[in-house]
């Protein structure tokens, strides 16, 4: 078997909402897989769900298997050795998740001693070890430091040290990048990629930023509303938009590399915002989509695999390539 | 005549004791209906920049000119004209719109206090704004909080838009909001500036769209301009090292996995290094580097450069 994780059917409940809606999806052994959405698509739940760190009004329903292990009949004991160890999460914003009254080697220490059992001493030998290895200057120096003394890089090259500390197989990371400059989020890219590869982990990256998808991820899931609405291997997915959704993004997003300029051309919009999806049945994206048919605001659209690896929640496209292919040929 | 000249400019702080040097000796000129990109990291002194342009904060020296004349010297009542000819687009439109306003006095609030019409024709300039911006008319009895946020950057939008600036500041106004919003807020200060013939100081991280929306292209580092130059040329051969490392730096499509252009941290602005302040990050750095501090100088195609090494083409 070469999945690593499997998620059946995830559906996030809170009373009134489910943010996250029958979601289906695989990371194998070592790879990138980037969940991408706005904000309101559920994937920032979807990875608390994976941790089980979802708040206590949330009802999580669904199969999550790491290794063919059921996660979700865990006890929460069981849960608590394997979070941290097995699974761990990188967030955005460093500073709200180091505790700011603990120096940041008593943070990487009390991971090593939870969940490896280590001295004291020896824990400390292996957090500079740590720091070194996320490329931290003068490690031994710094693990005395509290988080206030280093810069937003440097702060989140430590929480991704602590994250790293039991050589987790997963490494969740929600938008690791987001809120740091431009040259220092190429160096955490640089960094969580070579970290996957030695340390041979899976990688699931949350985020919003097609290019640092176009780069980074080996797979992609793209969430519209807590549903997915298209999967597929990421020069498949840029090359060969399918769903609606998608092909607004890619054609909303301002590249560096692309040719277009105010002056010549507006920019794709997507008309609306994910508000219009709220208590949806049927397709969430049919408010704003250029492509909808009646069908579409009775029924909720099925997944099909038009191609290997590529499935799309969008039988009005499909049926569209598959008359332009006819017409072809 | 350029509608905004800026010469020699310096914002310095007194901060803990330390003296900051925000904008330290920075030049430049917006002309009319230009569209001008500030591009920099944390610390470079874009948003002091911007503060100091809008008089927010006082230079501590060099020149503003605003058609000529120079701000400084302006009278109460010429700083009142000048205030409304440039104005300012956020970054958050939450943090900036009062919520206990509804949009309608969000609106009219600046035409009541430049003085400017009777409420009937106040009520109608603001009528027309909301229109432009892309909202109904309803929207003026409504609170901020009841519109998301690409909305409420129309808002915000609509507020700068109302007194009938000629130049409008804007600090990251898309940084907030998701892709799909962003595309619809970049089409509209488009638009908005082709049909009112506006300025743009349009001040962002994203190189992307500042890739898009700028004419002209500034890069800032550490207070300094390092480089600048029309938005084709120095997308297609930038000089700067730095500009070199930003631009190397955005992930993109046609590239896998590539290793990050720049090493180390931002210096601090409280202790900038000697010479040139990119030397510490810089693979180019010479001796020189360390003692000298750069000028910006002619480097062909409208293109400006503050490096010693940087190799200029010999064809201009």
């Amino acid at each position: 078997m070469a999945d690593l994780i499997e998620v059946r059917g995830l559906t996030v409940a809170f009373r009134d909402a489910a943010p996250v809606r029958d979601l289906s999806f695989r990371i194998d052994r070592g790879e990138t897989l980037a969940l991408v959405g706005e904000s309101g698509s559920g994937k920032s739940l979807t990875a608390l769900a994976l941790l089980r760190l979802l708040p206590g009004t949330a009802r999580a329903t669904g199969e999550i298997r790491l290794d063919g292990r059921d996660l979700v009949a865990l006890s929460e004991r069981q849960f608590r050795d394997l979070r941290g160890r097995d699974i761990a999460m990188v967030f955005q914003e460093p500073m709200t998740s180091l505790n700011p009254v603990l120096t940041i080697g008593s943070q990487i220490v009390e991971v090593l001693r939870r969940h490896e059992g280590l001295s004291a001493r020896a824990a400390r030998g292996r957090a500079v070890e740590l720091l070194d290895l996320v490329r931290i200057p003068e490690p031994a120096r710094r693990l005395d430091d509290y988080p206030h003394l280093l810069s937003g890089g440097m702060r989140q090259r430590v929480m991704i040290a602590v994250a790293v500390a039991c050589r987790p197989r997963l490494l969740i990371a929600d938008e690791p990048t987001t809120a740091l400059d431009v040259t220092i989020q190429a160096q955490v890219l640089d960094l969580l990629d070579r970290l996957r590869r030695d340390l041979d982990m899976a990688l699931l990256l949350i985020t919003h930023d097609l290019g640092v998808v176009a780069e980074w991820a080996d797979r992609v899931v793209v969430m519209y509303a807590g549903r997915k609405v298209e999967e597929a291997p990421v020069e498949r997915i840029l090359a060969h938009p399918l769903h609606p959704y998608t092909r607004g993004l890619l054609g909303a997003s301002p590249r560096l590399e692309g040719i277009g300029h105010y002056s010549t051309g507006r920019l794709t919009e997507i008309p609306g915002s994910i508000a219009s999806a709220a208590g949806a049945r049927a397709c969430a994206f049919a408010p704003r989509c250029a492509w909808r048919a009646p069908r579409c605001e009775r029924e909720a659209p099925p997944l099909a695999t038009p191609a290997p690896g590529h499935a799309v929640a969008c039988p009005v496209i499909l049926a569209q390539e598959q008359s332009l292919a006819a017409a072809v040929g | 005549m350029p509608l905004l000249s800026v010469d020699t400019l310096q914002t310095h702080y007194r901060a803990g004791g330390a003296l900051l040097r925000a904008v330290d000796g920075v030049s430049f000129t917006i002309a009319p209906g230009e569209t001008v990109g500030l591009v920099g990291e944390s610390g470079c002194g874009k948003s002091t920049l911007a503060k100091t342009l809008l008089h927010l904060v006082p230079p501590t020296a060099g020149r503003i000119s605003f058609e000529g004349e120079d701000v400084a010297a302006l009278s109460p009542t010429g700083l009142r004209a000048y205030r409304r000819q440039v104005q300012m687009v956020f970054q958050d439109p939450f943090a900036s719109l009062n919520p206990r306003q509804t949009v309608g006095q969000i609106l009219t609030g600046p035409l009541d206090v430049h003085r400017i019409g009777d409420r009937a024709s106040r009520r109608g300039r603001v009528a027309g704004i909301l229109d432009r911006v892309g909202l109904t008319a309803d929207a003026r009895l409504r609170y901020p909080h009841e519109f998301s946020g690409g909305q409420r950057q129309r808002i915000g939008i609509a507020r700068a838009l109302v007194l009938g600036p000629r130049l409008v500041i804007c600090d990251e106004p898309v940084s907030a909001l998701d892709l799909s919003i962003q595309a619809q807020i970049l089409n509209l200060l488009a638009e908005t500036k082709r049909d009112l013939g506006l300025a743009y100081l349009f001040i962002s991280h994203d190189l992307s769209v500042v890739r898009y929306f700028a004419d002209r292209v500034l890069v800032m580092y550490l207070g300094r301009i390092v480089e600048t130059g029309d938005w084709r040329s120095l997308w297609r051969r930038p000089l700067h090292p730095y500009t070199k490392a930003l631009i190397g730096s955005v992930p993109r499509q046609g590239r896998r996995r590539h290793v990050a252009p720049l090493a180390g941290d931002l210096p601090s602005p409280r202790n900038p290094p000697t010479g040139c302040r990119f030397h510490p990050r810089c693979a180019h750095a010479t001796e020189r580097c360390t003692r000298e501090d750069p000028a910006l100088r002619e480097a062909g195609s409208g293109q400006r450069v503050a490096c010693h090494h940087a190799e200029i083409p010999a064809t201009h």
